[in-house]
């Protein structure tokens, strides 16, 4: 793969009216990159997407694909195909020429198109439904069939926008893995726009954290979430304390902290606990500290029934100092 | 043991008869101004007439008179031809008029507002709208002195009043509304990402018109048609008006029947009139299913 088979954003910026949606924002992901835009509502993620896709026009930047100025050109010539969150399938048409729609408007004839139609259903498990209509559909069965018309028209690059959002938590978790298995097969990008932090850090090989237009942090989920950049970060990925130190903030794991009921030797904050949520394999301990306020404290199962603590006992906390991260202003 | 009798409490009325009630109503009203009139109308088209009097009778005079009479099919024939052009005209223009407001208007304030101007000449009665027109078409009216005045003819144009085209010009003009309506509102139902996925998956403004949008309209245009054929079917006034008592339809026959106090042979047209519009309808229905829409 050479170094320019990539998609770039080049101070990609869309502005509507007055209002910054996206403020100048530069990224480079590589072919064949699961990539994970991860934010708040109305932080850009979905503008940005939309605006890769040719859906929405850039305000000024540009959008290179291997090195080619894709930026005005309509959506079925840049080689990306979108997937809609809402799913977008006629619903007039069978499965099968929903996923043949695109070789039609090409002029396919139609036993050609029903054939390689039926080929992609295979690849998402929807073989047997070719012949039903969107509505005599389930919702998963729906986002399958919305996969394989956008994988037909063989895209270097496929957009997601909040795939996920509309399927029970269950089929949530199947389908991620499903869409990961694909990546994994096909060898495209996949962007994915999503808030769910799960979601990205389970799938993702690059996350892109959006906040008010602007990137807040991009790099391997792993990075992203040991060391958030930003306080905005630290807090939207979850699984951190934020702590004001006299020298800025820093953000520590919640399982990188430890309760202890009596106190330690050196340093240790004291603590209250508030309260205590059982999740399973872990136990959340919710504890009030005077300096820092409202904590959060995961401790495994075995360790916190070893030694459980009761709401309203005084504890003290504990971290290494290798494991509170400095947070940019 | 004795099973648990608490019974469950209810408001007293079976459901069966609560059922019954709350449809009766509705049923009144159909019955005595749908059924009643139509069952009337059926029971006076047997009867017989002399030239100053009505009987009651069961006799087939007034339809084989109709049936036989050349003059039935010529009327006939021409009503379907009015029905014909203004559908086609109706729904060339109304479809427009809805696909612009739907899709190119982009704020609904905007929407709303066209639309209520689309509504605009409603506000005046029918007739006054289709008199309107004679001024403006006449044989000195504005269009011709216009086109005079513009050197673009030299006589007046004759067929502008009085004939087939003031007449389906009127019609038109009056019923292009009725398309309209039933279009923009199955148009505002299609979801915009529809179009959106259409454009991903490459299909042109053009090909997303004849593959998505007209489909998924179908039932609108569907009703507006019904709407139109069945105005038009049954107008007589439009007709008598704008053709200057020249042409003929349906309508006019019988309403000429019912000036002569021809009670029976109004009634036998007006049988045969209302089982063509149902035959059409009933074709219409067969090719599109309207019921998702109602």
């Amino acid at each position: 793969m050479s170094a320019k088979s990539a998609l770039e954003l080049i101070k990609l910026t869309k502005r509507y009216g007055d209002t910054v949606a996206v403020e100048a924002i530069d990224q480079t992901i590589p072919n064949g990159t699961y990539a994970c835009l991860l934010g708040p509502s109305g932080c850009g993620k979905s503008s940005t997407l939309r605006m890769i896709a040719g859906h929405e026009t850039v305000s000024s930047g540009d959008i290179l694909q291997n090195s080619l100025n894709i930026t005005d050109l309509p959506p079925a010539r840049r080689g990306t195909a979108m997937m809609f969150q809402s799913y977008a399938l006629f619903p007039h048409l069978s499965v099968v020429d929903n996923v043949a729609f695109s070789l039609k408007m090409k002029g396919v004839d139609k036993k050609t198109r029903q054939a390689e139609a039926r080929q992609l259903l295979e690849l998402v498990d929807m073989a047997p439904y070719g012949d039903r209509l969107p509505t005599q559909l389930s919702g998963g069965q729906q986002q399958r069939v919305a996969l394989a018309r956008a994988l037909i028209t063989k895209p270097s690059i496929l957009l997601l926008d909040e795939p996920l959002s509309a399927l029970d938590p269950f089929l949530r978790i199947r389908m991620r893995t499903e869409l990961k298995r694909l990546q994994r097969e096909l060898g495209i990008s996949f962007i994915h726009v999503t808030h769910s932090q799960d979601e990205a850090l389970a799938l993702a090989d690059h996350i892109i954290v959006m906040n008010g237009g602007r990137i807040e942090q991009d790099g391997p989920p792993q990075t992203v979430f040991d060391a958030p950049r930003t306080e905005f970060v630290a807090r939207f990925i979850g699984g951190h304390n934020i702590l004001g130190e006299t020298h800025g903030k820093m953000a520590v794991r919640t399982d990188r902290m430890s309760i202890l009921q009596d106190q330690p030797e050196g340093q240790a904050m004291p603590a209250t606990v508030r309260a205590v949520e059982y999740l399973g394999t872990m136990v959340n301990v919710t504890v009030e500290a005077p300096d820092a306020g409202e904590l959060t404290v995961s401790v495994g199962d075995t360790a916190f029934f070893a030694k459980p603590v009761e709401i309203g006992q005084s504890v003290f906390l504990k971290w290494k100092p290798e494991h509170a991260h400095s947070l940019a202003a | 043991m004795p099973a648990p009798t608490t019974k469950r409490q209810s408001h007293g009325l079976s459901n069966a008869l609560s059922g019954w009630l709350m449809s009766l109503p509705l049923a009144l009203i159909l019955f005595f101004f749908l059924l009643l009139p139509i069952v009337t109308i059926v029971i006076v088209s047997f009867w017989g007439a002399t030239e100053y009097s009505i009987y009651p009778a069961f006799q087939f005079d007034n339809y084989e008179f109709l049936l036989t009479s050349p003059v039935t099919y010529q009327v006939f024939l021409n009503t379907i031809k009015y029905a014909v052009i203004a559908w086609a005209a109706t729904l060339l223009i109304g479809f427009t008029i809805a696909y612009f407001l739907a899709f190119h208007v982009r704020s609904l304030v905007w929407q709303i507002a066209l639309f209520l101007l689309c509504t605009i000449p409603f506000w005046t009665s029918n007739i006054i709208r289709m008199i309107s027109w004679i001024p403006f078409l006449g044989r000195n009216g504005i269009a011709n002195s216009t086109l005079i005045d513009l050197g673009i003819i030299d006589q007046p144009l004759e067929w502008l009043l009085y004939s087939d085209f003031a007449v389906i010009l009127a019609f038109v003009h009056l019923y292009t509304l009725f398309m309209v309506v039933p279009i923009f509102n199955t148009m505002m139902r299609i979801d915009k990402s529809l179009l959106e996925a259409a454009y991903d998956n490459g299909a042109t403004g053009f090909q997303t018109l004849t593959n998505v949008i007209i489909p998924l309209t179908k039932p609108g245009i569907m009703i507006g048609s019904i709407f139109v054929i069945t105005l038009v079917m049954g107008d007589f006034i439009t007709v008598r008006f704008m053709s200057g008592s020249q042409k003929a339809n349906v309508g006019r026959l019988i309403s000429n029947d019912i000036g002569l106090l021809q009670y029976p042979s109004a009634c036998a047209t007006a049988v045969i009139l209302l089982m063509t519009v149902l035959l059409v309808i009933a074709v219409m229905l067969h090719f599109v299913d309207i019921r998702k829409e109602l």
